[in-house]
């Protein structure tokens, strides 16, 4: 059973992820987010929806021939709860990993 | 080991004053010895407690180099774990070196403010702290004490801060993270009242001191909260201490063979079974890398004759009922989650209830402004792996093998110093 629960990778565009080179994200602000589900059907390439209409962003960036399509994504929303975001080329974290992944923000700190 | 946070007087004593506490640890570093401890907290590879282990002195040192006006220090005993009492037991017991440790912070990055963030259900907690506030005669710093909303995600760090600025224990959308802009809207070092602690012990003895225990990677000592079938109550252990070795010391047996599983972390933690945990070091490192979490020190067994999926089901439920509702992901997916793992654990399943669960599950991480969801879905996928054959069963509605019963019994004693 154990092999079948490794979780889909999601984005997680508000943090600096791993080294690697620089590139845009879309960005989902959850609170914000009403699950209008206009986003996934301009970009189904990179969003999809759960089973209540909230959007699932693939992980990995937005690749540059989609640019044009995740900025349409985003002005159309709503509630204006997608936004691309470039996220800089981060420096490899050194030292302890976390017990949830090394966030300053933990979860309760 | 020689217990360090609880070194001094019996817990039956009560808090501890502070004439004896400085006659038995002398003063805190305080002026240019304060800001030294910076490094020396970064040297001792502290680790914050409060769950999320993150190096408390990299922490101080972001908060210290910001811009954006004086840092303000969060001292955060909102507690909201059901399976932990560690941190009001520290608070109720050893208050002065708690302050010592805020105190010491607040110099160090150069805080003239101190947030002190106190569960509201904590009475003794906060009427230790108040007590030892009146004591003191060196408080250059503003303190105030806040009464944290008795909810399971008040303690998540930018809740904290969007309590004391708006009375509102809502998680927030990050960035900006509270050491960027926090409390008043500068910059706040958010800090579990056990690594306050630590850091007030290092300060004045060192990393090479602090480095003197631990067994296994990370250094130093820990509390944590024992629940289940076991003696309950907190304890000061050395890091690196087997489940096994810690179970003995609490009465829950000898051999792996005497209990089921073991629930570490806390609900937002992940279970291992006593066959595949029993040897396994209690330390965030090795912990993890067996699919598990030291989390807020929550270390809970399950005995023989209980239900793992009923167990996992009673957490869900109050998992998903603890959402700040906020997310969608969150306020439906966990709630979905929890309705079908209860109808799992009922013997009621629709036909693919445990299909359902692992997909939402795999779907829901990192998908809420804080990391609630990620926490239940990580204590129920690693569930869905140590009692994986139990789950089957309770989708083939064959009939469950163990005691149907309330699963994990959270400390009885909550003070209780083992």
């Amino acid at each position: 059973m154990t092999a079948t629960f490794r979780p889909r990778p999601t984005a997680r565009p508000d943090r600096p992820a791993g080294p690697g080179p620089a590139r845009t994200e879309l960005v989902v602000d959850r609170i914000a987010c009403d699950g209008f589900g206009m986003c996934a059907e301009l970009l189904p390439e990179l969003i999809e929806l759960d089973d209540w209409g909230y959007p699932i962003v693939a992980a990995g960036g937005v690749p540059d021939q989609l640019l044009d399509h995740a900025r349409r994504a985003v002005a159309v929303c709503p509630v204006l709860a997608l936004r691309l975001a470039r996220i800089p080329a981060a420096p490899v974290e050194r030292g302890n990993a976390g017990w949830h992944g090394n966030r300053p923000s933990s979860v309760r700190g | 080991m020689e217990p360090r946070l609880f070194a001094g007087p019996p817990a039956g004593s009560g808090p501890e004053p502070l004439a004896d506490h400085r006659a038995r640890l002398g003063s805190r570093p305080s002026g240019a010895a304060a800001a030294a401890t910076v490094p020396t907290l970064e040297a001792s590879g502290l680790l914050g407690r409060g769950g999320a282990g993150f190096p408390v002195g990299r922490k101080w040192r972001s908060v210290a180099g910001q811009e954006g006006g004086r840092p303000v220090v969060l001292v955060n005993a909102a507690e909201g774990e059901p399976l932990s009492s560690k941190d009001r037991t520290l608070l109720r017991l050893r208050p002065h070196l708690v302050l010592d440790g805020a105190l010491l912070a607040a110099d160090a990055v150069g805080a003239d403010r101190i947030a002190l963030y106190i569960g509201t259900a904590q009475r003794d907690a906060h009427a230790s702290i108040r007590r030892a506030l009146a004591e003191r005669r060196d408080l250059n710093v503003a303190i105030d004490l806040h009464a944290a909303p008795d909810t399971y995600v008040a303690g998540e760090e930018s809740a904290a801060v969007h309590f004391v600025n708006e009375a509102d224990a809502r998680p927030t959308v990050t960035p900006p993270r509270p050491y960027e802009r926090g409390v008043g809207g500068r910059p706040t070092l958010v800090q579990n009242v056990e690594s306050l602690a630590h850091a007030a012990l290092i300060g004045r003895f060192g990393d090479g001191w602090f480095r003197e225990l631990g067994r296994d990677v990370t250094p130093g000592s820990a509390l944590v909260t024992i629940s289940g079938a076991a003696r309950d109550g907190v304890r000061e252990i050395e890091i690196g201490t087997t489940i096994g070795e810690l179970a003995e010391q609490a009465g829950a047996g000898t051999t792996a063979r005497d209990r089921q599983a073991v629930l570490l972390g806390g609900y937002f933690g992940g279970w291992l079974s006593t066959e595949r945990g029993w040897d396994v070091p209690l330390d965030p490192i090795a912990l993890r890398a067996a699919g598990s979490a030291f989390g807020a020190g929550v270390v809970a067994f399950l005995g023989n004759d209980r239900c793992g999926v009923r167990a996992t089901s009673r957490i869900m439920d109050y998992m998903a009922g603890q959402s700040a509702a906020q997310c969608g992901p969150c306020v439906f997916g966990l709630r979905a989650i929890a309705d079908a793992t209860a109808r799992l654990a009922t013997g009621r399943p629709e036909r693919d209830d445990l299909e359902r669960i692992q997909r939402w599950s795999q779907q829901l991480a990192g998908r809420g402004a804080c990391r609630h969801p990620d926490g239940a879905v990580g204590q129920l996928l690693s569930s869905l792996r140590v009692f994986g054959s139990e789950w089957e069963v309770h989708q083939r509605r064959r009939p469950c093998t163990r005691e149907r019963v309330a699963a994990i019994t959270p400390a009885r004693n909550r003070e209780q110093v083992a």
